[in-house]
């Protein structure tokens, strides 16, 4: 089903729809941007059409929606666990870019797929929403979705083509339908996909990742422009990491909560283990083990697609304007050069075992150093 | 919300056993299949939880924990028929199988050789089943040495090198790395050797040197990895190397896999 209509007739449906939905979109947040007097575009709760900022990219991803900052897992008292409930029954209809469906299809990977059983608390967040495409009309800066594959989509219950006074719909919904059938004005629409972003990637096309470029100098620059603050982290509509934390309240020792908290890993901390080990020292090789992640490994693990959407978002949020784009250009590149320069030389074993060696030696003189 | 993977039981502690001043191994009353090199999520409500692996299967669970974070701390407050709570086992486990009818190398550093006393209590009980058994274990001080009792009790059975690294004056026993030791063991037939070893990150790679530079390959040893986690069923993230998550595909990697996991 499709049609039109105006921005008045749109948002009385979506007061109807308020009586059996959530509606999440971005929004504007007066004076809340990263530079003063500037706006902060993020994920919010909606009521009208003018509310939903489509002329513009959100700062934050939609994915706090099914994947909050914190969520509370258990319960406690004294030592009884006691599951969290949801409070809120309503479903939820989430407007996003096809970047973001794109985005939370690889958290489904994650979080559904990935182990052997499913996050439960992931899921019965997830199976409340429908997606509600936003058509976009055009390419933001740092948008590079078209090399990453996820420009497209036709996974939604609901896509949108916003104008200034009116919408064009395309209604897939079953259920969505009872809501538009009586009041959609006849008109032709099939959303239409950016096939061209300003910002173009190479993604790295290998089937091993030789080990010379886990400690490649590129990294270095990395180190000492990253100053692990995890925005990018943050704003990924893929990342997805997370730690759990104990708490008790302090007039009741007896109570608490076990909650689940987002977690980054470019931030200090991340792979600390008792006893005082941890890895990834540099910010460099914590920029290393993010793109390689985003580019490599999951597609490696999950022989799907890349985990990268390309919305651009690290880019768009990096206090060091550091590129991601660029980063994973300069992997390609180098990538290139490596193989061109010494073709199948050495098997990814052989160089890790080298690698592996040199590292050793240098954590050995450091701890002589340490001792000394 | 039924079968929640993250809901932690109760189990009850039916011994502790201290082993050093800050190594205390509770024995606990479960009774599920666990495997050799597999850990569970430790979990004490309104603490925390943490991964800890199985230190002994035989006659019930055992794990060994080093007080040095918030949750052991807690742990330690502990007794004998408390409750403590668990999620797992988790991970996958030392290939027991493999090793029969292999020389068998067990080299462990630490709180190292708690994952793999259930591999030597095995083959104690089953010498049959492989040639031969060299263990050696190190420790930093005497005071830190774990399990002295099964220790006597391996050495008349096995070559078993127990050695420190700082000895204190009463201490008559062997002294240096454990790496100093493995020239002392028969390579003569290493094709037919199987390695496990377990420790630090920096101590793995030594050790593996010492036994690949006598012709043992990759692929003959067998390594413990530990990082950070905060779910152990392959959500958090905190352990992923390259494609690997250590709480699904691992703990314990053959080396020439090991090899290429970069941090």
């Amino acid at each position: 089903m499709h049609g039109k209509l105006t921005n008045v007739a749109f948002s009385k449906i979506l007061a109807e729809l308020q009586q059996k939905y959530l509606l999440y979109a971005p929004k504007r947040f007066n004076d809340q941007g990263r530079f003063s007097d500037t706006d902060l575009i993020r994920y919010g709760e909606i009521s009208s059409v003018e509310e939903i900022v489509w002329q513009e990219k959100s700062a934050f991803s939609p994915k706090e929606i099914v994947f909050p900052i914190t969520q509370t897992l258990f319960h406690f008292t004294c030592d009884e666990f006691r599951e969290s409930k949801l409070k809120e029954k309503k479903k939820v209809l989430v407007f996003l870019r096809p970047c973001d469906i794109n985005g939370l299809k690889r958290l489904d990977t994650i979080y559904l797929e990935n182990g052997v059983e499913p996050d439960l608390y992931y899921k019965r967040l997830r199976e409340r929403v429908k997606f509600v495409m936003i058509e976009c009309s055009e390419s933001f800066d740092n948008c590079f979705c078209v090399s990453m594959g996820a420009n497209t989509t036709d996974n939604y219950s609901l896509a949108v083509r916003f104008a200034s006074d009116n919408v064009l719909l395309e209604v897939k919904d079953k259920e969505l339908e009872n809501f538009f059938s009586a009041k959609l004005v006849n008109a032709e629409f099939k959303p239409e996909f950016v096939t061209e972003n300003r910002q173009q990637v190479r993604v790295p096309d290998v089937d091993e990742m030789p080990a010379e470029m886990y400690d490649h100098e590129m990294w270095d620059e990395y180190s000492s422009r990253c100053i692990a603050c995890g925005r990018c982290n943050t704003t990924c509509v893929t990342c997805s990491c997370f730690d759990t934390y104990d708490l008790f309240s302090d007039d009741n020792t007896n109570i608490g909560e076990r909650r689940r908290v987002w977690s980054c890993c470019h931030v200090d901390g991340f792979t600390d283990i008792a006893g005082g080990h941890s890895f990834r020292h540099s910010n460099g090789a914590r920029m290393r083990f993010k793109t390689f992640h985003k580019v490599y490994d999951f597609k490696r693990r999950f022989g799907k697609e890349q985990m990268c959407v390309g919305c651009g978002r690290c880019d768009d949020n990096c206090p060091e304007y550091i590129s991601f784009a660029n980063c994973i250009n300069k992997v390609t590149d180098n990538l290139q050069n490596l193989i061109g320069s010494h073709p199948k030389a050495d098997t990814a074993s052989n160089s890790a075992t080298t690698l592996l060696r040199k590292r050793s030696k240098e954590q050995n003189i450091l701890s002589e150093n340490g001792k000394n | 919300m039924c079968n929640n993977p993250l809901k932690p039981e109760p189990y009850k502690i039916t011994n502790i056993i201290r082993d050093t001043e800050f190594e205390w191994t509770f024995a606990i009353d479960f009774s599920g299949e666990i495997k050799a090199g597999q850990f569970f999520q430790v979990s004490l409500p309104r603490v925390g939880e943490m991964p800890i692996s199985v230190s002994n299967m035989r006659g019930g669970l055992e794990m060994t924990i080093r007080k040095t974070g918030k949750v052991s701390g807690y742990v330690f407050d502990l007794e004998a028929g408390d409750n403590i709570f668990l999620r797992g086992p988790y991970g996958t486990s030392f290939p027991i199988d493999d090793y029969k009818g292999k020389h068998l190398v067990i080299m462990a550093g630490g709180s190292g050789s708690a994952p793999v006393r259930p591999i030597i209590e095995h083959f104690y009980y089953n010498s049959d089943e492989i040639t031969s058994m060299d263990i050696i274990l190190g420790f930093r001080i005497p005071d830190l040495i774990l399990f002295k009792d099964d220790i006597k009790k391996w050495s008349k059975k096995f070559n078993t090198v127990l050695t420190v690294d700082n000895p204190d004056d009463s201490w008559t026993g062997k002294v240096g790395l454990g790496t100093k030791y493995v020239g002392d063991i028969d390579f003569s037939d290493a094709e037919n050797m199987a390695v496990v070893i377990v420790g630090p990150p920096v101590m793995i790679g030594f050790c593996v040197r010492e036994f690949t530079s006598r012709n043992v390959k990759n692929e003959q040893i067998t390594v413990s990895m530990e990082r950070r986690m905060a779910c152990g069923i392959g959500k958090c993230g905190r352990c992923k190397i390259n494609d690997k998550y250590i709480c699904q595909d691992g703990p314990i990697f053959r080396y020439d896999e090991a090899v290429n996991l970069i941090d």
